[in-house]
């Protein structure tokens, strides 16, 4: 089989292998006001986020661990995305983005910036939870006390 | 191995001559196609497919024979108990079991080590056989099936739960087993083939060391019951678990196979319905085996599928499985450990229809799903067995299982689908 299978073109574009292979904010903060862990007992993937928030705004974000190509990719699109920005439109971003996922939203339709990338995976139902460890941790951590 | 085209050559004249397209025949489910391509169907250590003569035997049994077994006298119930007892004994005669033996139905390999770790923890009308400073022994290769159940029969019991631990390529040794052993080892549990790494460990010598330490011994055979069966009566075994699913046969099967004396020993886990002998309404007392340990209504149906998967099995033939699927292992093997950064596990084990492996900067998820779009079909994860992965310092693998139906041509599009999928995610 030589032609380009749906996966190729649609899951594995460039912009997701080049965040997979240098993610962006990949690493913990020394003294982080909220952290929280995600974690997929069926292949073991596993994420750390660690956040300094204050004013209910999120000035740094990095991330830690290891997961697939969409695991990573989106957890690193997704720090792009929320860092310097409020705590209420990471978490509106993350509903925008997990009802693309789930198909209860069209991608053009969700305002999700290079997030689009990702959008997908929404026909690979098996791998939705890949995509959104990393915001779990991130929502996690939100909600937690600082 | 043999040239492409010897091997290409067994693809047509199949097992013992049984040809292969026939056999595939067999096998309607075989027949489809997925994202496109022909499916590949190369996940048989989670489920075999059922052939036919199964389906067939099962909805016989639904259309001409079903009622409940042991109550009523009417001639349904008589034909159902009939059909019952006779795939007991089938089953029987396929593990070697003899007269000192029994075979209890359960709803497969996990449902059986459940039934022993359960019935040697908890008291009954006896104190429970596991007692407090008791060890435990468990291989480091087990599926969690055959740990997670030791360990709570361990802080049950106030017992000590003891791991003899595989060398750096994922094998166990006697010598190791033999340290572990003390006069307070009660059980020791080991499976036949690691459903992880494919790895066989040799567990007769395993088992007979340890029931001559004085322990109860327990096999793990679901990995090995489609292609090589334990032969019951050559080993020191006290318990042996399998599943009807990974031997052609119905989904929700299998059986608990084991010495009398040590089923004996077994506080029951269901209490009910057809595992009593009198009951008053403060006190029962229970049947003898094998119905002791199978209260409720069975899966009869089921039983009866499970034993014409034995039949099927014995009618292709044990050995020309055996051979078929090790020959496809190897095949796999040779070719996955050539592709730039693979890492193969159990690289030396013979008699053994899996490989695992994991390739560096391409994730077992990612590697699924791009072959999944060529139509091939594997197990991605840590396959139920994350401490052996971790002591092995490897996270989740892609796993390859071979079953009687598969064919030399898929293992190519195997070799070739990771190569390929690696080219996109290196």
């Amino acid at each position: 089989m030589n032609q380009t299978t749906a996966a190729e073109l649609d899951l594995y574009q460039d912009v997701v292998m080049d965040h997979k292979r240098a993610p962006r904010h990949f690493g913990t903060l020394p003294a982080p006001t909220h952290q929280a862990r995600g974690q997929n007992p069926s292949c073991g993937d596993d994420l750390q986020v660690t956040l300094n928030v204050a004013q209910d705004r999120i000035e740094d974000i990095r991330f830690s661990g290891q997961g697939c190509a969409i695991c990573i990719a989106s957890a690193s699109m997704m720090t792009e995305a929320v860092h310097g920005g409020d705590v209420a439109l990471a978490q509106q971003l993350h509903q925008r983005f997990r009802a693309v996922l789930t198909g209860e939203l069209e991608p053009e339709a969700a305002h999700l910036g290079k997030l689009i990338s990702l959008a997908g995976v929404r026909r690979f139902p098996g791998r939705i939870k890949c995509a959104l460890l990393g915001w779990h941790a991130l929502m996690h951590a939100l909600d937690g006390k600082p | 191995m043999g040239d492409m085209h010897d091997l290409h050559s067994v693809d047509h004249a199949g097992l013992g001559g049984a040809g292969l397209d026939n056999l595939r025949a067999q096998f309607p489910v075989l027949a489809q196609k997925i994202n496109g391509a022909p499916l590949a169907y190369l996940d048989n250590a989670a489920t075999t497919q059922s052939p036919l003569t199964v389906q067939d035997a099962q909805r016989h049994f639904e259309r001409h024979d079903r009622a409940n077994i042991h109550r009523g006298v009417h001639t349904l119930s008589q034909r159902a108990t009939d059909a019952f007892d006779q795939a007991r004994s089938t089953l029987k005669r396929f593990v070697g079991a003899g007269a000192a033996h029994e075979l209890i139905f359960t709803s497969g390999t996990t449902d059986a080590l459940n039934l022993v770790a359960h019935g040697l923890s908890t008291p009954g009308s006896q104190p429970a056989v596991i007692q407090p400073g008791d060890e435990i022994v468990v291989s480091a290769l087990e599926h969690h099936a055959n740990l997670v159940p030791w360990q709570q029969a361990a802080r049950r019991c106030g017992a000590q739960l003891r791991i003899l631990l595989p060398d750096r390529q994922g094998r166990l040794h006697v010598e190791d087993l033999a340290r572990l052993l003390t006069p307070r080892t009660r059980v020791f549990a080991v499976t036949a083939c690691a459903n992880a790494t494919g790895e066989r460990p040799p567990f007769e010598a395993l088992l007979a060391l340890a029931a001559d330490a004085g322990a109860l011994t327990v096999l793990d055979a679901a990995q090995s019951v489609g292609h090589a069966v334990p032969d019951l009566s050559a080993l020191a075994c006290d318990f042996m678990a399998f599943s009807g699913h990974k031997m052609y046969g119905p989904m929700g099967t299998g059986a608990l196979v084991g010495r009398r004396t040590a089923l004996e020993r077994l506080e029951p886990l269901r209490y009910g319905g057809d595992m009593v002998a009198w009951v008053s309404t403060t006190e029962a007392s229970f049947a003898e085996l094998p119905m002791r340990l199978e209260g409720g209504t069975p899966n009869v149906a089921g039983a009866v599928g499970l034993a014409a998967a034995a039949d099927f099995i014995d009618r292709t033939g044990r050995s020309a499985i055996d051979a078929h699927v090790v020959a496809l292992r190897e095949h796999a093997a040779a070719g996955l450990a050539a592709l730039p950064g693979v890492q193969l596990l159990s690289t030396e084990t013979g008699a053994s229809a899996i490989v695992s492996f994991a390739a560096g900067g391409a994730h077992p998820h990612d590697i699924g799903t791009l072959l999944d779009e060529q139509g091939i079909a594997v197990r991605t994860g840590h396959h139920c067995a994350q401490p052996l992965l971790e002591h092995l310092g490897l996270g989740p693998t892609t796993r390859a299982s071979f079953a009687l139906y598969n064919t030399h041509a898929e293992v190519e599009r195997l070799l070739a689908g990771v190569a390929r999928a690696l080219k996109v995610l290196q």
